[in-house]
């Protein structure tokens, strides 16, 4: 299932460092995303887009997880040829992640 | 128990003008608060200023202020805005004729100055962050150096009763911490306390982003009334959880999931959110829905302010050129990438210096690249983007015209060509001691 049908997610940035949110609709699905959502894999997820580090940040209070994205190719929001100079649209890209989960 | 109410009148340079009309009327206010100054965005203000030294102000600053300085004087809310941007003393100029032309007898309006520290970076020994270079090395490159200053001269300023005040480089959350901190007669060294106002600065600084903007998807995030947004107003006691919501009867929402997401807008470490404040501690922090539009936040600390100030350093970087030119039907993609690798020889070709270029199909590609857009359905038609990198104007123009000219030159059926080129103001940042920052308040009272 996509990760959409039960998350969802904010982007912002900070020069060439990059943050995506993650919020699960239902308190029961937060387990869900801490266990499928790794860090790792929102690096393999990302890999044509930053080149960096990612680190997830977990927030149980209120069932999120907060990805810092560092390195984003093309030198971040003021110098970079993207069209999406912000990467504000980079929180879709994140629900498109595919999971497994029978929750 | 005083419960102080606080909204949020602009997110952004260009925001709508009417919400913070409806906040200023409706919202029963002791305070309304404009955003309206990103990083690029003093930098621009500052090469403005540099033309003419009575500018340098938020080019929306005066449609603001007669939309809603009358109604908040009547009221008795009071304004905090950095929307004074590169020149705090020309925006209060600006706000004085106005209050002056509108009968406003008695208003006080307070100029902040000090957040330009152009003349300590360049004559000091700073280092950029990000490169680790000196930040000498962007020699006459530099345009602007503002550090972002905290709630503190904000609160002498309300100290000195401002009806009306105006800055600069103030870090966003900052503009809602010093009123908060000063209704409730709390001391700047109330670390916990100034933790939990930086969390209210923090949801509110973006405006209609905690109240359903930047967030409906149609079928599973439904949002009412996109084109009527209503802006955000915090309802703040003393002590303990506090209460985000809007006026009543304006589109948008306010739900527990609005709140989530906007307390996660552009933070690192939740545990650790650096403002010239305090080092605020967001981890633990709790949303629960108390009524239609109401969520209730609590959670919140904070820990000494630092000794730092970041300041954020612009510098003339580059030129981008850039065109755009659509395909459609059958064969529309191969069409538009054709048209793509024509522009790029014919760069080379004309010896055109560019020192990095970037073709998007919009439509297929264009925001996440090749990987992640696979699979996906191919739409019908097709926008071909080339951006390019120039060190010169004239260079990154020819960019723009060889995509224009793919009109008469190119592949078949290309239309709807436009072109643009601009200079890039890069930002990088470096760190400045807080006792070298030095800012005044100063108060014109018509």
């Amino acid at each position: 299932m996509k990760l959409r049908t039960i998350a969802h997610s904010r982007s912002g940035d900070k020069g060439t460092i990059i943050n995506v949110s993650l919020i699960a609709f239902e308190p029961r699905h937060y387990p869900v995303i801490v266990g499928e959502v790794t860090a790792d894999r929102v690096k393999a997820h990302f890999a044509e887009l930053a080149t960096g580090r990612v680190i997830r940040y977990e927030l149980p209070s209120i069932g999120a997880l907060n990805f810092v994205v560092h390195g984003v190719v093309g030198g971040g929001v003021t110098r970079t040829l993207a069209l999406d100079a912000h990467g504000k649209s980079l929180s879709s890209a994140l629900l498109e992640m595919d999971i497994e989960t029978d929750a | 128990m005083k419960t102080v109410r606080i909204g949020c009148g602009a997110g952004f340079a260009g925001d709508r003008i009417e919400p913070a009309i409806e906040l200023a009327t409706k919202g029963d206010l002791d305070y309304l608060v404009f955003e309206c100054l990103a990083e690029r965005t003093i930098a621009l203000a500052q090469q403005a200023k540099a033309r003419d030294p009575q500018l340098g102000y938020d080019f929306m600053l005066a449609a603001r202020m007669e939309a809603v300085l009358p109604v908040c004087r009547e009221r008795g809310t009071t304004i905090i805005t950095n929307m004074g941007a590169a020149n705090p003393s020309a925006g209060a100029e600006v706000v004085r004729r106005i209050a002056e032309r509108r009968g406003l007898k008695g208003l006080s309006i307070a100029a902040i100055v000090g957040d330009d520290v152009m003349g300590l970076i360049e004559d000091g020994d700073f280092t950029v962050m990000e490169t680790g270079e000196p930040v000498r090395s962007l020699a006459d490159r530099l345009v602007s150096a503002n550090a972002y200053i905290g709630a503190d001269p904000i609160v002498r300023a309300l100290e000195q009763k401002a009806d009306v005040v105006i800055m600069g480089r103030a870090a966003d959350p900052s503009l809602f911490v010093g009123p908060l901190m000063h209704a409730h007669g709390q001391s700047l060294d109330d670390c916990d306390q100034v933790g939990r106002a930086t969390l209210v600065g923090h949801l509110l600084e973006c405006g209609g982003q905690v109240t359903g903007g930047y967030f409906a998807d149609p079928g599973l995030k439904d949002v009412p009334g996109l084109d009527n947004l209503g802006f955000p107003l915090a309802e703040v006691p003393e002590r303990g959880p506090l209460v985000i919501t809007k006026v009543p009867g304006t589109g948008g929402v306010v739900t527990p999931a609005t709140c989530k997401e906007q307390l996660l807008y552009e933070i690192h470490d939740p545990a650790a959110y650096m403002t010239p404040d305090t080092i605020a501690d967001f981890s633990n922090v709790r949303v629960e829905a108390v009524g239609p539009d109401r969520v209730q936040v609590d959670g919140a600390t904070g820990g000494p302010r630092p000794d730092l100030l970041k300041v954020s350093l612009a510098y003339r970087d580059s030129f981008i050129g850039e065109g755009q030119i659509s395909y459609a039907g059958a064969g529309a993609e191969e069409r538009a990438r054709l048209a793509a690798d024509i522009v790029v020889r014919r760069l080379a070709r004309a010896g055109v210096h560019t020192s990095e270029i970037r073709c998007d199909l919009i439509g297929i590609d264009a925001l996440h690249g090749s990987r992640l857009s696979r699979d996906h359905n191919r739409p019908y038609e097709v926008r071909l983007r080339v951006a390019a990198r120039a060190n010169t104007l004239p260079d990154a123009q020819a960019v723009a015209n060889e995509v224009e000219s793919l009109y008469t030159n190119g592949p078949a059926g290309g239309g709807g060509a436009t072109r643009a080129t601009r200079e890039v103001l890069s930002l990088a940042s470096t760190f400045v001691p807080r006792h070298l920052v030095r800012c005044d308040v100063r108060m014109v009272v018509i």
